[in-house]
C-alpha cells in the first residue's frame, strides 16, 4: 500500500518535473521554440525521466526484496536459546516472529523461558527493522528524485540536446526488453540446474539416468520404512518414447499427406476451408484433448479390446484374449493416439510451408518430362523438401515429448519398462506434475527429482530444436 | 528412336498395348496417391468433428437444470430462535417435500433421508439466510426455490435410467417414482442453468459453476497482457529496427526462437523456483500465474511483432528520415502505428493460447479447491483450464457433464479471441 502511494506521489512529482523542464526550455528560448535544439516536450521528458525513473526502480526493488533484507538482518544475530534449536525449529521460530510482528496468526508452537524472552525481543527488533528498512527506502527514493530533478532541470538551455538524451533512455528501455528474453532462458537454465544440483547431491547422476526403477516415495521421517526412494528414470524415458512413437505414427502420415494434398492438389476453395479448420484443431487447449482421451477414447478403446478379447477366448489365441479382456482405460495407446491428433495440424502446417517453398520450376520441369502429379510429388518435390520435413518431424517429436496434459489425464502413474502399447506407462511430464502438485516439502529428493526430470526434458527438447534448425539452415538454399 | 528400334540388341520398343498398360498403371498410382491425400484430410476432419461434437454432446445438458419450488412451513418447534445456526434446515425442507409427496417419515428417518437425497443443500442455506434476516418468519410458510440434487437432475435428463438394475444406480425405485410425481405436479421445473454462470466451484455438482474460474482467468490474462505485450513489442522493435547485426543480437534471436519451443511445463518449473521459492509471490495467485504465462507468451509476441514490422515497406522509414525525423521518431510515429494491426493480432492470438494453458499452472499451486471469486491478484484463484482438470478428476458423474460444459465456455472465449484477431486483421491489414 505504502509502495503504491509513494509511486503515485512519484508520478505526480515526475509530471511536475516535466512541466518545469518544458517551461524552463520555452522561457530560455524567449518563447521562440524554433531556437531550441529539440521540441519543448523533450526537455520536459528529460527532466521527468531523471526525477522519476531512478526513484521508481528503487521503490520497486524495495517492494520485491525489502522482505528478504529484513529477514537477513533479523536472523543475523541469534540468541543462544534460539541457536540451540534444530534448523527446522529455528525457521519456525523466525517465521513466528515475523507473523507476530505483522499482526498475523503464528503457528501453534508456544515459547517458554529463555525462548519467550528471545521471542519478544526479536518481535520488537523485527518491528524496528521493518520500520527502518521501509522508511529508509522511502527516504532514499525521495532523495534520488530530488537529486534527479535538480541535476536535470538546470541543464535545460536552448543548446542542450534533449532529444538525443531522451532517445538514449528509449534505447535503454528497448535493449532491456530484448534482454528479458535472454534473462528468461538464463532463469530457466539456472533454476533447473540449481535445483537439480541439490537433487544430484543425494542421488547420483548415473543412477538417475540409467537406473531402471522409479519409486520416488520418500518417508516423511527418517525412521520410517522405505525411507529411501528409487530414482531411476529409464522407465519414464521409455514411457515417454513409447507415447511419442505412437503419436508420431498417427500424426506423421496424416499430417504429411494432408499437407501434400492441400499444397499440390486442392483448389483454392478447399484450401480456404480446410486450413482454418485445421487451425481450429491446433487451437484447442491440450486439457481438452486430455478430457477427450480420458473420458471418450480411453473407454472406447477399452471396450473395443475387451470385446475383441471376448471373441478370442476359447479359441487358438486364448492367452491373447484373456489379456485383452483385462485391458484398462489408461494405456499408452490412448494417450499416444490423442496426442497424435493434437500434432496433426502442427505437422501439416509446417510441412505445408516447406512444400510451398520448393520452387515451382522444379515441378514445371518434372511435368515437362511427362511425369504425373504424384510422380512429381514423390520423386521431385518431396526429395527437395526432405530436410525441411525432417525438421518439422523433429519439432513435432519435441512437442510430443514436452506435452503434459494429455498424458497426465490419460496415461497412468505406474513406471513400467514396457513396449506394450496396451499397457499403462508413465512419462517424464506426468511425473513432474505428480511430484509437484499439492503441498510438498521443498527439500526432499522427491520434490527435487522433478527438477532433475525437468532439466532432462529441457535439454532433450532444446537439442531437438537446435538439430531441426540446423537441418533447415544447412539445406535451405540448395535450390535457390 | 527409330534407329534404336532397328539396332539389334537394344531394348525392344514398348508396344502400344504395353505402354497403355504402363500408363494405366501410372494413372492408377496417381489416383491412389490422391485418394490417400483426401483420406488424410477426411481423417483429420473426422477427428475434429468427433472431438468437438463429443464435448458439445456431453456438455450441453449442463445448461439445462431442474429447479424445485416448495412452500416450507418454518415449524417453530424445530427452530430455536436463539440458535439459528444449529437448526437442521435440511430436515425442514424434507418435511415440506414429504408433504408435497403425501408420505410420512418413519421413526428411523429413512424416508426423510431418501428425500434429502433429492434436494440440494442450497435449500437449507436459503432458509437459514431468510430466517436470519427476518426472525418473524418463524411459524410462517415461505416459498423456496432451489436446484434438485445432481443425481435427480441426471435422472430427469435420462442419464440415470430406470432400466438399470436398482442396486447399480444412485437412486432407488421409490425415489424415481417421487421424482416423476414432483415433475408431473409442476413442483420441479426445467429451466436455463444460470447457477452454472453465477456460482464458483463447489463440492456439490449441482451448485458448482464457472464464475470463479472465469474471473480468475480474466485476472491472470490481464497480468499476462500487461507484461508480455509491452515488453514483447518493445523487444521486437529493438531487434527489428535498432539492433546492429552482431553476435549479441544473433544470440538473442536464436534464444527467442528456442524459447518459443520450450515445453510449457518447464515454464512452470521456472515459476516455482523463481517466483514462488525465491521471490515469495503467493502460491496459486493470478499474479504468479500471469507472470509465468507472460514469460511463455513473450517469444510468440516478439515473433509476431517482428514479422508485422518487416511487412512495413522501407519507403515509409526513408520518407520519415528524409523530412528530418530521428530514428526513434520514425519508428514510434510511423512504422509501429502502421504495424499495429498485425501486432495486436499476434498479441491476441498468443493471449488466447495462454488462456488455454494448464500444465505450468499446476506447478505453481493453482490446483487448490477455491470456492469463491478471487478477491485480488494475490489471493488463491483457479482458472478455466485448471477447473476443467479438477472436475475431470472428480469421481461424481455429474461433474463430468460440468467438465464438458466448462470446456465449452473455455472454447467460446477462445473462439471470441480468435475471431477478434481475424476481424482486426481483415479490417485494418494493409497490403503494400
Amino acid at each position: 500500500m505504502l509502495t503504491w502511494l509513494s509511486l503515485l506521489f512519484l508520478a505526480l512529482f515526475s509530471s511536475a518535473a516535466f512541466m518545469a523542464g518544458r517551461g524552463r526550455a520555452v522561457k530560455s528560448a524567449g518563447g521562440a521554440a524554433a531556437r531550441l535544439h529539440s521540441l519543448p516536450n523533450y526537455y520536459g521528458a528529460y527532466a521527468a525521466l531523471w526525477a522519476g525513473v531512478p526513484a521508481a526502480i528503487l521503490l520497486l526493488l524495495g517492494a520485491m526484496f525489502g522482505g528478504r533484507v529484513e529477514d537477513a538482518l533479523l536472523q543475523a544475530q541469534r540468541p543462544a536459546a534460539v541457536s540451540a534449536l534444530t534448523p527446522d525449529r529455528q525457521a519456525v521460530f523466525f517465521s513466528d516472529v515475523q507473523a507476530t510482528a505483522e499482526g498475523q496468526a503464528a503457528s501453534e508452537v508456544t515459547y517458554e523461558g529463555a525462548l519467550k524472552v528471545a521471542f519478544d525481543a526479536k518481535v520488537a527488533e523485527a518491528r524496528t527493522i521493518d520500520g527502518v528498512v521501509r522508511y529508509s527506502t522511502l527516504g532514499l527514493a525521495g532523495v534520488l528524485a530530488l537529486i534527479g530533478f535538480f541535476l536535470a532541470v538546470p541543464r535545460v538551455n536552448p543548446e542542450f540536446r534533449a532529444r538525443n538524451r531522451v532517445e538514449g533512455w528509449i534505447a535503454g528501455v528497448l535493449i532491456a526488453c530484448s534482454v528479458s528474453a535472454v534473462l528468461t532462458t538464463l532463469g530457466i537454465v539456472l533454476s533447473l540446474i540449481w535445483e537439480s544440483w541439490r537433487f544430484f547431491e543425494s542421488v547420483p547422476v548415473l543412477s538417475f539416468l540409467f537406473g531402471t526403477e522409479w519409486a520416488p516415495q520418500i518417508a516423511m521421517r527418517a525412521d520410517q520404512v522405505a525411507s529411501s526412494g528409487a530414482f531411476g528414470a529409464v522407465p519414464l524415458f521409455a514411457g515417454t518414447f513409447l507415447v511419442m512413437l505412437i503419436a508420431m505414427l498417427v500424426a506423421a502420415p496424416v499430417g504429411l499427406y494432408s499437407a501434400i494434398y492441400l499444397s499440390e492438389y486442392a483448389n483454392r476453395g478447399v484450401r480456404a476451408t480446410i486450413k482454418p479448420l485445421l487451425e481450429v484443431l491446433a487451437g484447442v487447449p491440450t486439457v481438452v484433448y486430455g478430457f477427450f482421451a480420458a473420458l471418450t477414447v480411453g473407454p472406447l478403446f477399452r471396450a473395443g479390446f475387451n470385446w475383441l478379447g471376448a471373441q478370442m477366448i476359447g479359441g487358438p489365441l486364448d492367452g491373447v484374449g484373456q489379456y485383452l479382456g483385462e485391458v484398462q482405460n489408461q494405456m499408452a495407446l490412448v494417450a499416444g493416439v490423442v496426442m497424435g491428433i493434437m500434432l496433426i495440424p502442427f505437422v501439416s502446417s509446417l510441412s505445408d510451408d516447406i512444400i510451398n517453398a520448393v520452387p515451382q520450376s522444379l515441378r514445371d520441369g518434372s511435368y515437362a518430362m511427362g511425369a504425373t502429379k504424384s510422380e512429381t510429388v514423390k520423386k521431385v518435390v518431396l526429395p527437395a523438401a526432405l530436410p525441411g520435413i525432417m525438421a518439422a518431424m523433429l519439432l513435432a517429436v519435441s512437442r510430443a515429448v514436452g506435452e503434459t496434459m494429455i498424458v497426465t489425464m490419460a496415461a497412468g502413474l505406474q513406471a513400467k519398462l514396457t513396449a506394450n502399447p496396451l499397457d499403462t506407462v508413465t512419462t517424464v511430464t506426468v511425473q513432474i506434475v505428480n511430484l509437484l502438485t499439492g503441498d510438498q516439502e521443498f527439500d526432499s529428493p522427491k520434490t527435487l527429482s522433478a527438477f532433475g526430470l525437468g532439466l532432462t526434458l529441457f535439454v532433450v527438447t532444446l537439442g531437438l530444436n537446435i538439430i531441426a534448425l540446423r537441418i533447415v539452415q544447412k539445406y535451405r538454399e540448395q535450390y535457390d | 528412336m527409330t534407329d534404336a528400334a532397328i539396332r539389334p540388341g537394344a531394348p525392344a520398343r514398348p508396344t502400344l498395348s504395353a505402354s497403355e498398360a504402363l500408363l494405366k498403371k501410372r494413372h492408377r498410382a496417381e489416383k491412389l496417391f490422391r485418394a490417400q491425400g483426401v483420406a488424410a484430410i477426411v481423417v483429420a476432419m473426422i477427428f475434429l468433428v468427433v472431438l468437438v461434437g463429443r464435448i458439445v454432446v456431453q456438455g450441453y445438458s449442463t445448461f439445462e437444470t431442474h429447479t424445485m419450488t416448495v412452500p416450507v412451513y418454518l415449524n417453530p418447534e424445530r427452530i430455536d430462535a436463539s440458535a439459528l445456526e444449529g437448526v437442521n434446515y435440511d430436515y425442514i425442507v424434507a418435511e415440506a417435500v414429504m408433504k408435497k409427496l403425501g408420505v410420512q417419515d418413519d421413526d428411523l428417518g429413512t424416508v426423510s433421508a431418501k428425500v434429502m437425497d433429492l434436494t440440494s443443500r442450497d435449500f437449507g442455506f436459503q432458509l437459514l439466510n431468510k430466517v436470519k434476516a427476518d426472525k418473524s418468519l418463524i411459524g410462517k410458510t415461505v416459498e423456496v426455490t432451489g436446484s434438485v440434487k445432481a443425481d435427480a437432475d441426471l435422472y430427469y435428463k435420462g442419464e440415470i435410467k430406470r432400466s438399470t438394475p436398482e442396486g447399480d444406480r444412485k437412486l432407488d425405485d421409490q425415489q424415481l417414482a417421487w421424482l416423476d410425481k414432483l415433475k408431473a405436479d409442476g413442483t420441479v421445473k426445467t429451466g436455463f442453468n444460470t447457477r452454472f454462470f453465477s456460482n464458483s466451484d463447489s463440492t456439490e455438482p449441482e451448485q458448482a459453476g464457472v464464475l470463479g474460474a472465469v474471473v480468475g482467468s480474466a485476472m491472470m490474462l490481464f497480468i499476462t497482457a500487461l507484461i508480455a505485450v509491452p515488453v514483447g513489442v518493445l523487444a521486437a522493435v529493438y531487434l527489428e529496427e535498432f539492433a546492429p547485426k552482431n553476435r549479441w543480437t544473433d544470440i538473442i534471436e536464436v534464444n527467442i526462437n528456442n524459447l518459443a519451443a520450450v515445453p510449457s511445463i518447464v515454464y512452470g518449473l521456472l515459476g516455482l523456483a523463481l517466483f514462488i521459492n525465491w521471490l515469495h509471490v503467493p502460491r496459486g495467485s493470478p499474479l504468479v500465474g500471469g507472470l509465468v504465462l507472460a514469460l511463455m507468451a513473450l517469444p510468440t509476441v516478439i515473433i509476431a511483432t517482428r514479422s508485422s514490422l518487416k511487412a512495413v515497406p522501407p519507403s515509409i522509414r526513408e520518407a520519415a528520415l528524409g523530412v528530418g525525423a530521428s530514428k526513434s521518431q520514425t519508428v514510434f510515429h510511423h512504422v509501429l502505428p502502421l504495424a499495429m494491426p498485425g501486432v495486436m493480432t499476434g498479441a491476441i492470438l498468443s493471449l488466447a493460447h495462454a488462456l488455454g494453458e494448464t500444465a505450468p499452472l499446476l506447478m505453481i499451486g493453482m490446483v487448490a479447491f477455491v470456492p469463491g471469486v478471487p478477491e485480488n491478484f494475490v489471493s488463491s484463484a483457479t482458472v478455466l483450464p485448471v477447473q476443467v482438470f479438477i472436475w475431470e478428476n472428480a469421481s461424481e458423474r455429474a461433474f463430468h457433464e460440468r467438465t464438458a460444459a466448462a470446456i465449452i465456455v473455455l472454447l467460446v472465449f477462445m473462439i471470441v479471441m480468435n475471431a477478434a484477431a481475424v476481424i482486426l486483421r481483415r479490417r485494418f491489414e494493409r497490403r503494400w
